[in-house]
Protein backbone atom coordinates (compact mmCIF):
# COMPACT_ATOMS: atom_id res chain seq x y z
CA UNK A 1 0.00 0.00 0.00
CA UNK A 2 1.44 3.30 -0.99
CA UNK A 3 -0.42 6.36 0.44
CA UNK A 4 0.46 9.87 -0.21
CA UNK A 5 -1.45 12.45 2.41
CA UNK A 6 -2.17 15.94 1.18
CA UNK A 7 -3.09 18.72 3.30
CA UNK A 8 -4.24 21.52 1.75
CA UNK A 9 -4.78 24.32 3.93
CA UNK A 10 -5.83 28.43 3.27
CA UNK A 11 -2.86 30.76 3.52
CA UNK A 12 -2.77 32.23 6.79
CA UNK A 13 -3.75 35.66 5.50
CA UNK A 14 -6.84 34.47 3.59
CA UNK A 15 -9.94 34.95 6.01
CA UNK A 16 -11.69 31.53 7.42
CA UNK A 17 -14.86 32.11 7.45
CA UNK A 18 -15.77 28.91 8.24
CA UNK A 19 -13.30 28.47 11.13
CA UNK A 20 -14.00 31.54 12.31
CA UNK A 21 -17.77 30.31 12.87
CA UNK A 22 -16.62 27.24 14.37
CA UNK A 23 -14.51 29.35 16.88
CA UNK A 24 -17.40 31.17 17.96
CA UNK A 25 -19.54 28.04 18.26
CA UNK A 26 -16.91 27.30 20.69
CA UNK A 27 -18.38 29.08 23.62
CA UNK A 28 -21.49 27.35 23.62
CA UNK A 29 -19.38 24.26 24.36
CA UNK A 30 -17.56 25.79 27.39
CA UNK A 31 -14.55 25.87 25.65
CA UNK A 32 -13.38 29.32 26.49
CA UNK A 33 -9.64 29.17 25.89
CA UNK A 34 -9.29 28.95 21.92
CA UNK A 35 -8.15 32.07 20.09
CA UNK A 36 -8.62 30.62 16.22
CA UNK A 37 -9.94 27.51 14.41
CA UNK A 38 -8.78 27.05 10.78
CA UNK A 39 -10.21 24.41 8.59
CA UNK A 40 -8.23 22.94 5.79
CA UNK A 41 -8.77 19.58 3.84
CA UNK A 42 -7.08 16.33 3.77
CA UNK A 43 -6.41 14.22 0.61
CA UNK A 44 -5.43 11.03 0.20
CA UNK A 45 -3.91 9.48 -3.04
CA UNK A 46 -3.29 5.80 -3.63
CA UNK A 47 -0.81 4.58 -5.93
CA UNK A 48 -0.61 1.34 -7.20
CA UNK A 49 3.44 0.92 -6.77
CA UNK A 50 6.32 3.03 -4.69
CA UNK A 51 4.48 6.14 -3.76
CA UNK A 52 5.79 9.06 -6.29
CA UNK A 53 6.03 12.21 -4.38
CA UNK A 54 7.12 14.14 -7.66
CA UNK A 55 3.75 13.43 -9.06
CA UNK A 56 1.87 13.45 -5.98
CA UNK A 57 2.99 16.98 -5.90
CA UNK A 58 2.28 18.16 -9.18
CA UNK A 59 -1.17 17.04 -8.58
CA UNK A 60 -1.47 18.87 -5.54
CA UNK A 61 -0.04 21.73 -6.99
CA UNK A 62 -1.96 21.70 -10.14
CA UNK A 63 -5.38 20.62 -9.02
CA UNK A 64 -6.07 19.66 -5.16
CA UNK A 65 -4.80 23.22 -4.10
CA UNK A 66 -5.31 26.87 -5.41
CA UNK A 67 -1.75 28.08 -5.04
CA UNK A 68 -2.93 31.60 -5.21
CA UNK A 69 -5.44 31.11 -1.76
CA UNK A 70 -4.02 27.65 -0.39
CA UNK A 71 -0.86 26.20 0.97
CA UNK A 72 -0.16 22.61 1.13
CA UNK A 73 2.59 19.91 2.69
CA UNK A 74 2.46 16.36 1.35
CA UNK A 75 4.26 13.05 3.17
CA UNK A 76 4.26 9.54 2.84
CA UNK A 77 1.31 7.89 4.76
CA UNK A 78 2.97 4.33 6.09
CA UNK A 79 0.15 1.72 6.35
CA UNK A 80 -1.64 1.24 9.51
CA UNK A 81 1.54 1.41 11.79
CA UNK A 82 2.89 4.76 12.06
CA UNK A 83 0.17 6.83 13.34
CA UNK A 84 2.00 10.48 14.13
CA UNK A 85 0.72 13.02 16.53
CA UNK B 1 -23.36 37.95 -40.77
CA UNK B 2 -24.60 37.18 -37.61
CA UNK B 3 -21.83 36.33 -34.87
CA UNK B 4 -22.07 32.97 -33.06
CA UNK B 5 -21.66 33.01 -29.40
CA UNK B 6 -20.84 29.82 -28.11
CA UNK B 7 -22.65 28.76 -25.05
CA UNK B 8 -20.50 25.93 -22.89
CA UNK B 9 -22.83 23.00 -20.55
CA UNK B 10 -20.83 21.56 -17.95
CA UNK B 11 -22.16 18.80 -15.80
CA UNK B 12 -24.19 21.16 -12.93
CA UNK B 13 -24.39 24.03 -15.29
CA UNK B 14 -27.36 25.38 -14.38
CA UNK B 15 -27.48 29.05 -16.12
CA UNK B 16 -26.48 27.90 -19.72
CA UNK B 17 -29.97 28.16 -21.15
CA UNK B 18 -30.06 31.53 -19.84
CA UNK B 19 -27.01 32.40 -21.16
CA UNK B 20 -28.01 30.72 -24.75
CA UNK B 21 -31.55 33.19 -24.37
CA UNK B 22 -29.56 36.58 -23.57
CA UNK B 23 -27.19 35.77 -26.55
CA UNK B 24 -30.13 35.46 -29.17
CA UNK B 25 -31.86 38.80 -27.68
CA UNK B 26 -29.21 40.39 -27.88
CA UNK B 27 -29.29 39.14 -31.86
CA UNK B 28 -26.23 36.00 -31.85
CA UNK B 29 -26.57 33.18 -33.00
CA UNK B 30 -26.60 30.97 -30.10
CA UNK B 31 -24.30 27.43 -30.98
CA UNK B 32 -24.41 25.10 -27.83
CA UNK B 33 -21.30 24.06 -26.72
CA UNK B 34 -20.62 20.43 -24.63
CA UNK B 35 -17.87 20.40 -21.84
CA UNK B 36 -15.89 17.10 -23.02
CA UNK B 37 -15.79 18.24 -27.08
CA UNK B 38 -12.78 19.94 -27.89
CA UNK B 39 -14.47 21.78 -31.01
CA UNK B 40 -15.44 25.18 -30.61
CA UNK B 41 -17.44 24.74 -33.70
CA UNK B 42 -16.42 28.10 -35.27
CA UNK B 43 -17.84 30.43 -32.38
CA UNK B 44 -16.78 33.74 -32.49
CA UNK B 45 -17.44 34.45 -28.71
CA UNK B 46 -17.74 31.86 -25.83
CA UNK B 47 -20.03 32.30 -22.81
CA UNK B 48 -19.02 30.06 -18.90
CA UNK B 49 -22.23 30.26 -17.38
CA UNK B 50 -23.52 30.10 -13.44
CA UNK B 51 -23.75 26.74 -11.69
CA UNK B 52 -22.20 24.35 -10.15
CA UNK B 53 -19.56 22.41 -12.35
CA UNK B 54 -19.03 19.20 -11.45
CA UNK B 55 -20.79 19.96 -7.85
CA UNK B 56 -18.34 21.97 -6.92
CA UNK B 57 -16.52 19.37 -6.03
CA UNK B 58 -13.03 20.08 -4.48
CA UNK B 59 -13.53 23.87 -5.18
CA UNK B 60 -15.41 26.09 -7.37
CA UNK B 61 -14.54 25.45 -10.74
CA UNK B 62 -11.31 23.12 -10.29
CA UNK B 63 -12.34 20.33 -12.02
CA UNK B 64 -14.30 22.16 -15.21
CA UNK B 65 -11.00 23.27 -15.65
CA UNK B 66 -9.61 20.58 -17.01
CA UNK B 67 -12.79 19.59 -19.51
CA UNK B 68 -11.80 18.80 -22.53
CA UNK B 69 -13.67 22.01 -24.08
CA UNK B 70 -11.75 24.35 -21.38
CA UNK B 71 -8.31 23.62 -23.26
CA UNK B 72 -9.37 24.82 -26.37
CA UNK B 73 -10.96 28.04 -24.61
CA UNK B 74 -7.63 28.70 -22.48
CA UNK B 75 -5.72 28.70 -25.58
CA UNK B 76 -8.29 30.29 -27.78
CA UNK B 77 -8.69 33.26 -25.30
CA UNK B 78 -5.03 33.57 -24.94
CA UNK B 79 -5.41 34.27 -29.06
CA UNK B 80 -8.28 37.34 -28.39
CA UNK B 81 -11.33 35.08 -28.47
CA UNK B 82 -13.71 37.43 -25.96
CA UNK B 83 -14.46 34.55 -22.96
CA UNK B 84 -17.36 36.44 -20.05
CA UNK B 85 -17.49 33.69 -17.38
CA UNK B 86 -20.39 34.78 -15.30
CA UNK B 87 -20.73 33.71 -11.34
CA UNK B 88 -19.10 30.11 -11.70
CA UNK B 89 -17.71 30.65 -14.89
CA UNK B 90 -16.18 33.42 -13.34
CA UNK B 91 -14.57 30.65 -10.85
CA UNK B 92 -13.44 28.56 -13.74
CA UNK B 93 -11.48 31.52 -15.07
CA UNK B 94 -9.90 31.72 -12.33
CA UNK B 95 -8.92 28.29 -11.70
CA UNK B 96 -7.24 28.45 -15.40
CA UNK B 97 -5.36 31.06 -14.74
CA UNK B 98 -6.93 33.35 -17.70
CA UNK B 99 -7.75 36.37 -14.85
CA UNK B 100 -5.94 36.56 -11.41
CA UNK B 101 -7.24 35.93 -7.99
CA UNK B 102 -9.52 33.70 -6.65
CA UNK B 103 -13.04 33.10 -5.47
CA UNK B 104 -13.63 32.30 -2.06
CA UNK B 105 -16.41 31.37 0.39
CA UNK B 106 -18.51 34.06 1.20
CA UNK B 107 -17.22 36.45 4.37
CA UNK B 108 -20.31 35.93 6.37
CA UNK B 109 -20.86 31.81 5.02
CA UNK B 110 -24.59 33.24 3.33
CA UNK B 111 -25.73 32.57 0.03
CA UNK B 112 -26.57 35.84 -1.52
CA UNK B 113 -29.53 36.16 -3.65
CA UNK B 114 -30.61 39.63 -4.30
CA UNK B 115 -30.36 42.14 -6.99
CA UNK B 116 -27.30 43.73 -6.96
CA UNK B 117 -26.34 47.65 -8.08
CA UNK B 118 -23.07 47.91 -9.73
CA UNK B 119 -21.24 50.70 -11.31
CA UNK B 120 -19.39 49.72 -14.28
CA UNK B 121 -16.04 51.09 -13.95
CA UNK B 122 -14.24 49.89 -17.57
CA UNK B 123 -15.51 50.10 -20.93
CA UNK B 124 -11.79 48.96 -22.61
CA UNK B 125 -13.42 45.11 -22.52
CA UNK B 126 -15.15 43.05 -25.08
CA UNK B 127 -18.19 43.07 -23.15
CA UNK B 128 -18.59 46.42 -21.64
CA UNK B 129 -17.99 48.67 -24.46
CA UNK B 130 -21.34 49.91 -24.84
CA UNK B 131 -21.87 50.49 -21.73
CA UNK B 132 -20.78 54.53 -20.25
CA UNK B 133 -17.94 54.15 -17.62
CA UNK B 134 -19.28 54.94 -14.34
CA UNK B 135 -23.06 53.88 -15.52
CA UNK B 136 -24.44 52.01 -12.52
CA UNK B 137 -26.36 49.02 -13.60
CA UNK B 138 -28.71 46.55 -11.33
CA UNK B 139 -28.48 42.55 -12.12
CA UNK B 140 -29.05 39.83 -9.77
CA UNK B 141 -26.32 38.26 -7.83
CA UNK B 142 -26.77 34.37 -6.27
CA UNK B 143 -23.41 32.88 -4.92
CA UNK B 144 -22.12 31.24 -1.82
CA UNK B 145 -18.33 31.77 -3.16
CA UNK B 146 -18.25 34.91 -4.54
CA UNK B 147 -15.65 36.61 -2.40
CA UNK B 148 -12.76 38.14 -4.91
CA UNK B 149 -9.50 37.73 -3.10
CA UNK B 150 -5.67 38.35 -4.76
CA UNK B 151 -2.92 39.64 -3.42
CA UNK B 152 -2.16 43.40 -2.49
CA UNK B 153 -0.46 43.84 -5.10
CA UNK B 154 -2.42 42.06 -8.15
CA UNK B 155 -5.48 44.15 -6.58
CA UNK B 156 -3.32 47.53 -6.70
CA UNK B 157 -2.48 46.24 -10.31
CA UNK B 158 -5.31 45.58 -11.53
CA UNK B 159 -6.43 48.91 -10.75
CA UNK B 160 -3.70 50.83 -12.08
CA UNK B 161 -4.28 48.53 -15.12
CA UNK B 162 -7.84 49.79 -15.36
CA UNK B 163 -9.07 45.85 -15.34
CA UNK B 164 -11.37 46.29 -12.47
CA UNK B 165 -14.74 46.11 -14.80
CA UNK B 166 -17.14 46.19 -12.20
CA UNK B 167 -17.73 46.90 -8.50
CA UNK B 168 -20.93 46.53 -6.19
CA UNK B 169 -22.64 49.46 -4.87
CA UNK B 170 -24.99 49.95 -2.18
CA UNK B 171 -23.52 47.23 -0.04
CA UNK B 172 -21.19 44.48 -1.05
CA UNK B 173 -23.13 40.67 -1.04
CA UNK B 174 -19.97 38.38 -0.30
CA UNK B 175 -16.84 40.60 1.03
CA UNK B 176 -14.88 40.69 -2.01
CA UNK B 177 -11.94 43.12 -1.29
CA UNK B 178 -12.75 46.26 -2.59
CA UNK B 179 -15.82 46.05 -3.50
CA UNK B 180 -14.68 43.96 -6.64
CA UNK B 181 -17.76 42.27 -9.02
CA UNK B 182 -15.91 41.85 -12.35
CA UNK B 183 -12.30 42.15 -13.50
CA UNK B 184 -10.68 41.64 -17.28
CA UNK B 185 -7.18 40.36 -18.36
CA UNK B 186 -4.74 42.33 -19.70
CA UNK B 187 -5.84 42.32 -23.00
CA UNK B 188 -9.76 42.91 -22.51
CA UNK B 189 -11.33 40.27 -24.39
CA UNK B 190 -12.19 37.81 -21.00
CA UNK B 191 -14.23 39.02 -18.73
CA UNK B 192 -15.22 37.65 -15.37
CA UNK B 193 -18.07 38.76 -13.46
CA UNK B 194 -19.22 37.26 -10.31
CA UNK B 195 -23.33 38.47 -10.66
CA UNK B 196 -25.67 37.45 -13.50
CA UNK B 197 -26.08 40.00 -16.15
CA UNK B 198 -27.82 36.91 -18.41
CA UNK B 199 -30.96 37.22 -15.43
CA UNK B 200 -31.56 40.90 -16.56
CA UNK B 201 -32.44 40.89 -20.27
CA UNK B 202 -36.26 40.41 -19.92
CA UNK B 203 -38.48 42.74 -18.33
CA UNK B 204 -40.89 40.05 -17.17
CA UNK B 205 -38.03 37.80 -15.44
CA UNK B 206 -35.42 40.46 -14.68
CA UNK B 207 -34.83 43.65 -12.52
CA UNK B 208 -33.78 45.55 -15.39
CA UNK B 209 -32.32 44.98 -18.77
CA UNK B 210 -29.00 46.00 -17.94
CA UNK B 211 -27.66 42.61 -18.26
CA UNK B 212 -27.91 42.65 -22.29
CA UNK B 213 -25.26 45.08 -22.85
CA UNK B 214 -22.94 42.77 -21.88
CA UNK B 215 -23.88 40.64 -24.97
CA UNK B 216 -24.88 43.55 -27.23
CA UNK B 217 -21.35 44.84 -26.62
CA UNK B 218 -19.46 41.55 -27.56
CA UNK B 219 -21.78 41.90 -30.76
CA UNK B 220 -20.05 45.36 -31.20
CA UNK B 221 -16.73 44.32 -30.68
CA UNK B 222 -16.95 41.66 -32.87
CA UNK B 223 -18.17 43.89 -35.11
CA UNK B 224 -16.25 46.37 -35.53
CA UNK B 225 -13.18 47.91 -33.55
CA UNK B 226 -11.18 45.97 -31.25
CA UNK B 227 -12.40 45.54 -27.86
CA UNK B 228 -11.77 49.31 -26.39
CA UNK B 229 -10.66 51.48 -29.49
CA UNK B 230 -13.77 52.54 -29.65
CA UNK B 231 -15.17 52.57 -25.85
CA UNK B 232 -14.06 56.02 -24.53
CA UNK B 233 -17.01 55.89 -22.23
CA UNK B 234 -19.72 57.32 -25.25
CA UNK B 235 -23.05 55.15 -25.53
Amino acid sequence: MARVVVDVMLKPEILDPQGQAVANALPRLGVTDVSSVRIGRRIEIEFDGTPDLDRAREIADKLLANPVIEDFTIHVHEDATAEVA
Amino acid sequence: MTMRIGVVTFPGSLDDGDAARAARIAGADVVRLWHGDPDLHGVDAVVLPGGFSYGDALRCGAIARFAPVMETIIDAARGGLPVLGICNGFQILCEAHLLPGALTRNQHLHFRNRDQFLRVESTDTAWTNGFTAGQEILIPVKNGEGCFVAEERTLDQLEAEGRVVARYLRGNPNGSQRDIAAITNEAGNVVGIMPHPEHAVEALTGPSLDGLGFFTSVLRALAGAPAGAQAGGHQ
